[in-house]
Formats: C-alpha cells, sequence, structure tokens
C-alpha cells in the first residue's frame, strides 16, 4: 500500500513539525503528544517511541506520561468518539444509563470501539454545560438533555452520514446490510 | 502600542461609550447593543448560528446595532441567551429562525418580542429586564464582573471596563511589598478549593529568594459538575492574564504559566488570543508601560487528571511529567516549578486581583462574613429550576442560593440534599440550609468549599449511590502513588457496592468510618485527605437511607437497580403495547388489547422507560 505509507510519511513530516515548534521549549512534552494523537488519531507505540528519540527521551518516560493521562490513548478509535459525560449533574440526569445503553446497542463488552469500527464510547468527566445535563459530545458536537431512547436515534445519524458521505458508499442502501435494528 | 497610562486612557476613552451603552450610563453609543452569549453551555445549543444570523441580518437590513460575542451570563438553562441593550431585554432559548422576528420587531420597530422573554414559573409573568428575574437579582458580581458583558476576544473591550488599569496603577506608583499588603488586608482566600490565605501566599512567595520565580494559575478544573473557571477563561481571559502580571511584579517573577485543560478547547483559544493581544499592546512582554518590569504568559496544556489540580502535582504536570503529588514542604513558594519559587492561584482567586487594587482591600473585605470576605461563584446543577453560574456573596444561605437564585426543585419533588465540593466535599441535608455559605460553616457540616460546584439532588436521588459516585470518581483518579488512598477508596468502593447490590451488613458502616479516618490520615494529598468526605457526610446526615439498603433491601429513591424491580399492575394495565414498543431489552411480553402485559424479571434491564411510558401509571417499582 503505497498510499499509505504516504500518508503515514505526511503524518510523521507534521509531527517534525510540531516537535520542532514545541520541542525546544522545556516541559511541552504534553502539548506533543496532544498534537501527535490529533495527527495519528492515537499514540501507538512507534510514535511514542519516534517522539522519545527526538526529544532525547527514554521511551519509558513518554509512555508513564502516556498513560498516566485520561487524554491520551494508545489503541486506534472509531471514526466518531461519544463521550457521555459523567459529570455529577449528568450523572444525576440518568447520564450512567445512556452510557450503558450505548455499550449495549454497540455490543461493546470489552473496549470501548465497535466491531465496524465506526463509533468509540467513552465517558468523560464534565464537560461543563451543566445545564444541558445529560450531555454528550460526538466528536465536536455537543447533545444536551439526552435521554437514553435517543440512543439508537443517535447512531442511526451517524450511520446514515456514514452511507451518504463518500462516492463509492453513496450508493449502498440506507442501512448496512449487517446492521440489525437498533434495540437488538 | 501602550507605553503609558495615557495611551491606556485614550484607549478606554474610545471604547467606552459602548460599554456604557451595555451598561445604561450616560455617555452611550447609539444605537443597539446585541449581546450573545459565546459561553460553552450556549455554544452547545449553537448559539454561533444565532450570533451569525444577527450579524448578517443587521447588516442586511442596515440596522444601527453591534452584534457582540461575551462570555458567559450564567443563565444556561435557557440558552442560548440574547441580551439587547438599551432595555436590557434578554431573549431565552433563542433559535436561528427567532433571529428575524427579533431584527424586525424589536431592532427595526423597537418591540419586544413577547414570546422569548423568560417566563417566572412560579407566576407565569414574562420578564422583560434581565435585571428582573430572580435569578440575577440576589447576585452580586466581581469576578464575574465582565462576563456575558464585554467580548472576551477584544482586549480593548477589557480595557474600556477599567481593565489593566490596576496593572498600570501598581507599576507606576506602587512598591510590590504595597500590592501584597493590599491582597492580605483584602482577606482574599483561595477559591480552588481549601481557601490558604492568597496575601500570605503571595508574601511567602515574594520572601523566597532566587534569581528566577514563577506565576502560575491553576486552569485544571477537574471537578465534575464544576465549570465557574472555565466561564472566566472564557468570558474574562485578560482579568487573569492582568492579575498574574500584578502578581508577578509583587513578588519579582518574570514569567507566568497558565495551566489548563486541553479538555476546554474554547478557553484554551480565547486564552491564547488574550495572550497575543497582550502581547501586541505592550501590556505583557518587555519593560510594560516603559517601566522595567517584563512579564509573560505562556500556557501549559494538562490533560485530564483530577490529581493535577493538586498543587504540587500540577506542577509536575505543568512541565511535562506524570502529574503525581508530592510531599509538602518544601511547598511551592520555595520550591516549585524547576524547583525555583512558584507562586500557584486559582482562576477565580486571580480574577478578583484586578479589582481589590481598583478598589481597596477595604472595599474588598466589606464584602462578605468575617473570615470569608468578598464573594463566590458556584456552579449551580442538578435538580434545580435554574442551573447555571452565579455569584454571590459570601455568607448568603444555602436556601437562598437553591430556592431563590435556583428556583427550587422542579417536578414538584423533595428536596434531599445539597452537594458541595465536588469528590472532596459533602452533602448537606435540608436542616442546615440556612447555614451561611463559608469556608468554615462547610467545613462543620462536613462538606467543603471546594472550587464551588454545588449539585442539587432530591428525592429520586439515592444518597448511597452519590456516594460510589463520588467515591469511584475519586478511586479513577487517584494516581495511585500511596497506598492508602489506592487501595483504601478501592476497598470503601467495595463495600459500598456490596450495600447498593443488597448485601451489605450492618458491621459495614462501621468499617467504612473507619476506613474514611485512616484514609484521610494517611494520604500523601489533598486527594485522599478529602476523598472519604462523601461518604462521611452521607453516613452522618441520611445513615437511615444506608441501613434501608441493608436491613430491608430497599433503595428509597428507587435508583439501586439490584434492589428494584419493574412490576406492572394488573388492575390498571389496558394492553396498550405502549411500554413494550419502549422496551429496548424486549423484556415486556403481552399481547395489544389482549390481557394484561407482563415484565421478565430476568431480562429487564431497570432502564425505567417503561414506567414513562405508560399512560395508566400501571408500572411500578418494588
Amino acid at each position: 500500500m503505497a498510499g499509505g505509507e504516504k500518508e503515514l510519511d505526511e503524518k510523521y513530516r507534521q509531527l517534525d513539525e510540531v516537535i520542532e515548534r514545541y520541542g525546544q521549549q522545556e516541559g511541552q512534552l504534553i502539548r506533543i503528544l496532544k498534537e501527535a494523537q490529533d495527527i495519528f488519531g492515537y499514540l501507538p507505540e512507534e510514535v511514542q517511541t519516534y517522539i522519545a528519540g527526538k526529544l532525547d527521551m527514554p521511551v519509558s518516560e513518554v509512555n508513564g506520561v502516556v498513560t498516566f493521562y485520561a487524554l491520551f490513548h494508545t489503541e486506534p478509535r472509531g471514526k466518531y468518539g461519544i463521550n457521555v459525560c459523567l459529570g455529577t449533574a449528568c450523572y444525576v440526569q440518568g447520564a450512567q444509563g445512556i452510557l450503558d445503553e450505548f455499550r449495549r446497542q454497540l455490543d461493546l463488552h470489552e473496549g470501548d470501539t465497535s466491531a465496524d469500527g465506526l463509533f468509540t464510547v467513552k465517558s468523560t468527566r464534565c464537560v461543563g454545560a451543566c445545564g444541558l445535563a445529560p450531555v454528550l459530545t460526538v466528536g465536536d458536537e455537543v447533545y444536551g438533555k439526552f435521554r437514553r431512547q435517543d440512543v439508537a436515534r443517535l447512531l442511526r445519524k451517524y450511520r446514515r452520514r456514514e452511507v451518504t458521505a463518500g462516492d463509492q458508499r453513496a450508493e449502498r442502501p440506507d442501512r448496512y446490510p449487517e446492521e440489525t435494528a437498533p434495540g437488538h | 502600542m501602550i507605553n503609558g497610562l495615557n495611551d491606556l486612557i485614550d484607549i478606554r476613552k474610545k471604547r467606552l461609550p459602548d460599554i456604557n451603552a451595555r451598561r445604561e450610563k450616560p455617555g452611550a453609543a447609539p444605537g443597539w447593543q446585541v449581546l450573545v452569549c459565546s459561553g460553552t453551555g450556549c455554544t452547545s445549543s449553537a448559539s454561533h448560528q444565532v450570533r451569525e444570523e444577527l450579524a448578517r441580518q443587521v447588516q442586511l437590513k442596515k440596522v444601527l446595532a453591534r452584534v457582540i460575542k461575551t462570555g458567559c451570563f450564567g443563565f444556561c438553562k435557557m440558552g442560548p441567551l440574547v441580551v439587547i441593550y438599551p432595555g436590557q431585554t434578554l431573549y431565552c432559548l433563542v433559535k436561528k429562525e427567532d433571529v428575524a422576528e427579533i431584527v424586525e420587531k424589536h431592532l427595526l420597530e423597537g418591540q419586544v418580542v413577547e414570546r422569548l422573554l423568560y417566563e417566572e414559573p412560579a407566576s407565569g409573568e414574562r420578564k422583560r429586564r434581565l435585571s428582573d428575574i430572580q435569578f440575577f437579582r440576589a447576585q452580586y458580581r466581581v469576578a464575574l464582573r465582565n462576563c456575558g458583558l464585554i467580548n472576551p476576544e477584544d482586549i480593548t473591550e477589557y480595557i474600556a471596563c477599567e481593565g489593566y488599569f490596576a496593572l498600570a496603577d501598581v507599576l507606576l506608583n506602587w512598591t510590590p511589598a504595597q500590592v501584597v499588603d493590599a491582597i492580605k488586608q483584602s482577606g482574599l482566600r483561595g477559591r480552588g478549593g481549601a481557601g490558604f490565605s492568597t496575601g500570605r501566599k503571595w508574601e511567602l512567595a515574594a520572601a523566597a529568594q532566587g534569581p528566577e520565580k514563577y506565576v502560575v494559575c491553576n486552569a485544571d478544573e477537574g471537578d465534575p459538575g464544576a465549570f465557574m473557571d472555565r466561564s472566566i477563561l472564557e468570558g474574562d481571559p485578560h482579568s487573569v492574564l492582568e492579575a498574574m502580571a500584578i502578581a508577578g511584579y509583587a513578588i519579582g517573577a518574570r514569567e507566568g504559566y497558565i495551566y489548563v485543560r486541553a479538555e476546554y478547547p474554547i478557553a484554551v483559544d480565547r486564552l491564547e488570543r488574550a495572550i497575543d493581544q497582550a502581547r501586541q499592546y505592550g501590556l505583557l512582554g518587555r519593560r510594560i508601560l516603559n517601566t522595567n518590569f517584563s512579564f509573560d504568559i505562556d500556557l501549559r496544556l494538562g490533560a485530564g487528571a483530577f490529581v493535577c489540580g493538586e498543587e504540587t502535582a500540577l506542577l509536575r504536570s505543568a512541565v511535562g511529567e506524570r502529574g503525581e503529588p508530592r510531599p509538602r514542604p518544601p511547598y511551592p513558594a520555595q520550591c516549585g516549578l524547576w524547583g525555583k519559587p512558584t507562586l500557584l492561584n486559582n482562576v477565580e482567586t486571580y480574577a478578583n486581583v484586578p479589582v481589590i487594587i481598583r478598589e481597596g482591600p477595604a472595599w474588598f473585605a466589606s464584602l462578605g462574613t468575617e473570615n470569608s470576605r468578598g464573594t463566590k461563584v458556584f456552579s449551580l446543577a442538578g435538580k434545580v429550576l435554574n442551573t447555571g453560574l452565579i455569584e454571590v456573596p459570601m455568607g448568603t444561605t444555602l436556601r437562598t442560593v437553591v430556592f431563590d437564585i435556583g428556583g427550587g426543585i422542579p417536578g414538584g419533588r423533595q428536596f434531599k440534599a445539597v452537594q458541595t465540593g465536588g469528590p472532596s466535599g459533602g452533602c448537606i441535608p435540608e436542616r442546615h440550609l440556612d447555614t451561611p455559605i463559608d469556608y468554615e460553616s462547610l467545613k462543620q457540616l462536613g462538606s467543603m468549599m471546594g472550587s464551588g460546584g454545588m449539585i442539587v439532588l432530591d428525592e429520586t436521588d439515592c444518597i448511597v449511590d452519590i456516594a460510589k459516585f463520588y467515591l469511584q470518581f475519586s478511586q479513577d483518579e487517584s494516581c495511585g502513588q500511596c497506598t492508602p488512598c489506592r487501595v483504601g477508596t478501592k476497598r470503601m468502593l467495595e463495600i459500598l457496592e456490596r450495600i447498593t447490590q443488597g448485601q451489605g451488613q450492618m458491621e459495614d458502616l462501621n468499617e467504612l468510618e473507619e476506613l474514611s479516618r485512616e484514609v484521610m490520615d494517611a494520604s500523601l494529598c489533598g486527594l485522599g485527605q478529602t476523598a472519604p468526605n462523601p461518604v462521611l457526610s452521607t453516613l452522618k446526615y441520611f445513615r437511615d437511607e444506608y441501613e434501608a439498603h441493608i436491613r430491608d433491601k430497599r433503595c428509597p429513591a428507587g435508583v439501586c437497580r439490584a434492589l428494584l424491580d419493574y412490576v406492572i399492575d394488573e388492575e390498571k394495565c389496558v394492553a396498550c403495547g405502549l411500554c413494550a414498543r419502549e422496551c429496548v431489552a424486549k423484556a415486556i411480553m403481552g399481547e395489544k388489547k389482549g390481557k394484561p402485559y407482563f415484565i421478565d424479571r430476568q431480562k429487564c434491564l431497570k432502564c425505567g422507560a417503561c414506567l414513562a411510558r405508560c399512560p395508566k401509571g400501571a408500572i411500578y417499582t418494588a
């Protein structure tokens, strides 16, 4: 896959730029890791090793930081990251039930990403929009006053977006053949 | 570029008419000022679309109006919010589609769009002016003075509100010792948690020896249910920058760092803009206002670890390491960032500083109570009608906050408790609602000021479940370094889990208390030392609810799923089938218009969707 390699080269080039920009300043490791995660989608071992090499640090130290903070993840994520807020205000308004419902509908027994690689469901601690509790975010979009019953509709919305996005997929039926009706 | 006080005064003069219009003072600029809340809450409900549409139509119809992006008004429940001056008309829940009517009717014809006004729930009365609304009336804004008033992305608006005048005054006329003294006299205490005297902190940092010192701002608001720091950063970032520069002057530092959560993208963005602008105007950087004082600020991103709110952990994280706390002493004032003397305060604490300098410490000290001066910002949320961001003088009672400002409990349900201080705090029951809020009184009740999260609980919230929720949080967020915190909270959590599963024993309660004391006494940092607070306070005030779980295997609030069953009342069921349609687990069986429906206990997820759907009230929990 030459295309894939090219893409990867481009990502490393971007990472070099980030390291160039922040690497000189003391104590910017977290910033660099965050930017790297934005570029690669996650922080695989190779990327951690690469950053460690560039910054002349032991990999163990970089890995120690990566594993300490909730922001970082070392596994690839689904295309749509669903973050259910489990701040207190959301919790008392039933956010745990919403999280459970996502896990159930997407069949997430272990891990957080659905089998089709489309959705990653995680909880997050306080989005800071407590007036709209319970709240969840999908990428940059915020959904307030969310109900457990809305879970199926939300998943459908993003699946449909997936179907209409991209030329090849546009001709697909409204629903993936392998997709079962929501609620099963 | 601002080279002296005169330049600052010039900018202020130029921009003051706009601010006067919003403060309804003489010398107001002509035309309308249309303020659109652009805090996180309103942005989440698409306030940017409203703003863009307003700007578009105002231009299209050639209305003499300025559309201004502001920080949080505080009334988050009613967002997106729009306020129009003159008249201080507040429009609630504004959608893009409402804009045409607002422009047409209000801005062109000068009439009010009645249907978008706030309706006082008690009386059903529509309130036109923002200041007529109960939610705003009992408030007094010091730290939030500019939030919802100015455009946070425009430094000249901040200057028009006397911004950077305190810095100028200090640099031109005060000695560093005088600044420290003023902060001490004001009685300001840290707004981030424990409430240590800010002036004393500044004094220690000023007295520390060393050629290099740092000023750091803790903007790592990790408390679930707290968003006041975020709102200040989003609504008035320059007040924090100005305060940090003043602090730098007072203690002899030339560099400052703001440690801000990466999860707060709007706050990070506005801070970056604010720092850039302040540099361009010469209010940060070399030789500020042509004095010998140089000071600059940089951001450091936090990456989602609650423990980084603890000062020694934060300082480690700010230099890119794992945010693990260390024993104190030495305190950050002696040994902080890169081992150098460091002054560390929280966002809200800093936001008070420019006003204290400007209005004088005596003015500030006249607000609040004997030992807790000034005001405090709370984020009010949970089972309360008016959720949002509020600021009240210290000493205001909890009842005023929950019932007057918060408007009480929705749905006619019973108040149960108010949780203050987040995972380090506790639950306060009805009988203590008349307690004036200050650091000591909350502590006495077994709770805490903390950063100011205030979550109202009603009768449908299970107190054991809430205690479990907070303990789970502390357990997750423990850095793991010290055993009492790492293992102690885990054991406590196991006990609580057992109780909510209906497998608790009476001895468990004593065990919980004992463990709590041990974790508190033996933990290294504030996280462990306060983690048992939610458990202890609920045990103190709601022991009967714990006992109901253990003795009667019953959850009085109907929350703990293991202890309840959903049952269909055969008498009331009309076999309409709505419940079965609602049930995602297909646990409800029956035939439409046939015999009463039936819930399969094995399949039932106990989500309660059927109960909410049943038109006949035939489903209940047992």
